[in-house]
């Protein structure tokens, strides 16, 4: 797959037009997980935009984005900053041995307060 | 009347509570909820990526069994909400999304989003109403509740339409109507940190104190919410600053409603 192809796929992916986006910084300035994102909701955006994916493949920041939709709901422009976050996240998981939780990690982690719900939306999240 | 009900992984199990307090307030409001046969658990989360089919298709049976079944599917948790609602949503406009799901489920007529999703909130506000329930109070909550709505109720607003995603009054007047105080804090409709709690908890540590001194701060004595995992990381990672349960289990307390 050459590079064009996989900006291309990681844009069809996310289901969102990142051209849109007009760099007001909303999406950042309301992200909860701010500072914990390497790379900014706004940056995920342009920086496919720009076709940068190799950092984005590479960022810490899909394992901390919350899937809040706040960046959503604040976007002027109907971007979705998260949507991107999910392309790049999936892409990752969807490789051979990059999944961001492994099944044996788990039951060690477990305890009695634990939800299902919690199980479920991790594991959704973070490996496939 | 009878409403097709989805209860959900959660509520079988860690959230027993959250379904057995609303079953028995529902019927003492003359709602009966009827579980769907043979349902399975939504995922927990919606998938956004757009050539995801498998992970919808749970959704896509209990809406179509629900369809079947009275036209409309009564939600809880907030998460099978967010997820039924938005792939309920898909279906309905997304042409590439409805045909694949149903060129995997092959139902005996394709399923196309006709179904109603309704959160247990929604029906006590628009089919019960909240007149009827202070009508049926029997002990008045006389407390000040803080009122928290987290992330999947509210958005993405323009799918969900459940209430204004930035100062949502749902809850609140659900509180009134049950004899108690509201307290509106800036931090209600925050994210608690949510499923990133299993690989750092960190992050929701910092976010659910947050929530919970934000309510204490404006005056709450406790915060309720319809979420199994906003209540676990409220609990689990949010310092012991306020109670936390679920709004039915106050609503049982003011109908006197015993489980």
């Amino acid at each position: 797959m050459t590079k064009e192809e996989r900006i291309e796929n990681l844009n069809r992916l996310s289901g969102t037009d990142v051209r849109k986006c007009m760099k007001c910084g909303k999406c950042s300035g309301r992200c909860p997980a701010f500072k914990d994102m390497d790379i900014k909701p706004h940056q995920f955006v342009s920086m496919l935009a720009k076709g940068k994916i190799d950092e984005l493949l590479e960022s810490e920041a899909i394992w901390n984005c919350l899937s809040c939709m706040a960046c959503v709901e604040r976007c002027p422009r109907g971007v979705a900053p998260a949507a991107v976050v999910e392309a790049v996240r999936d892409t990752v998981v969807r490789m051979q041995g990059k999944n961001g939780i492994k099944a044996e990690e788990i039951p060690p982690i477990v305890d009695e307060l634990i939800p299902q719900q919690l199980l479920v939306s991790a594991y959704r999240k973070y490996n496939k | 009347m009878k409403i097709s009900y989805y209860p959900g992984c959660t509520l079988r199990t860690k959230a027993k509570e959250l379904d057995v307090t609303a079953r028995l307030c529902a019927e003492a409001l003359g709602v009966q909820m009827e579980e769907i046969e043979n349902w399975q658990c939504c995922g927990a989360v919606y998938p956004m990526g757009t050539d995801e089919i498998a992970t919808k298709l749970s959704a896509v049976r209990a809406l179509d069994y629900a369809k079947h079944n009275g036209g409309k599917l009564l939600t809880l948790c907030s998460a099978c909400h967010n997820v039924i609602k938005r792939t309920n949503e898909d279906m309905k406009t997304n042409a590439d999304i409805c045909f694949r799901a149903n060129n995997y489920l092959k139902l005996d007529e394709p399923y196309k989003g006709e179904t109603e999703v309704i959160h247990y909130l929604e029906m006590l506000k628009n089919v019960v109403g909240f007149d009827a329930i202070k009508k049926a109070v029997v002990n008045p909550i006389n407390r000040k509740i803080g009122a928290y709505y987290g992330c999947l109720l509210l958005r993405p607003s323009g799918v969900m339409a459940f209430d204004n995603p930035e100062n949502p009054t749902i809850i609140e007047d659900f509180i009134r109507a049950i004899g108690g105080t509201p307290v509106v804090y800036p931090f209600r409709n925050e994210c608690c940190g949510a499923y990133v709690s299993l690989k750092n908890s960190e992050l929701p540590k910092q976010k659910s104190m947050k929530v919970l001194s934000s309510a204490k701060e404006k005056g709450a004595e406790e915060v309720i919410t319809a979420c199994p995992l906003c209540l676990y990381n409220l609990q689990a990672n949010g310092g012991d600053i306020l109670p936390v349960k679920y709004f039915t289990e106050l609503l049982a307390e003011a109908l006197g409603v015993k489980a």
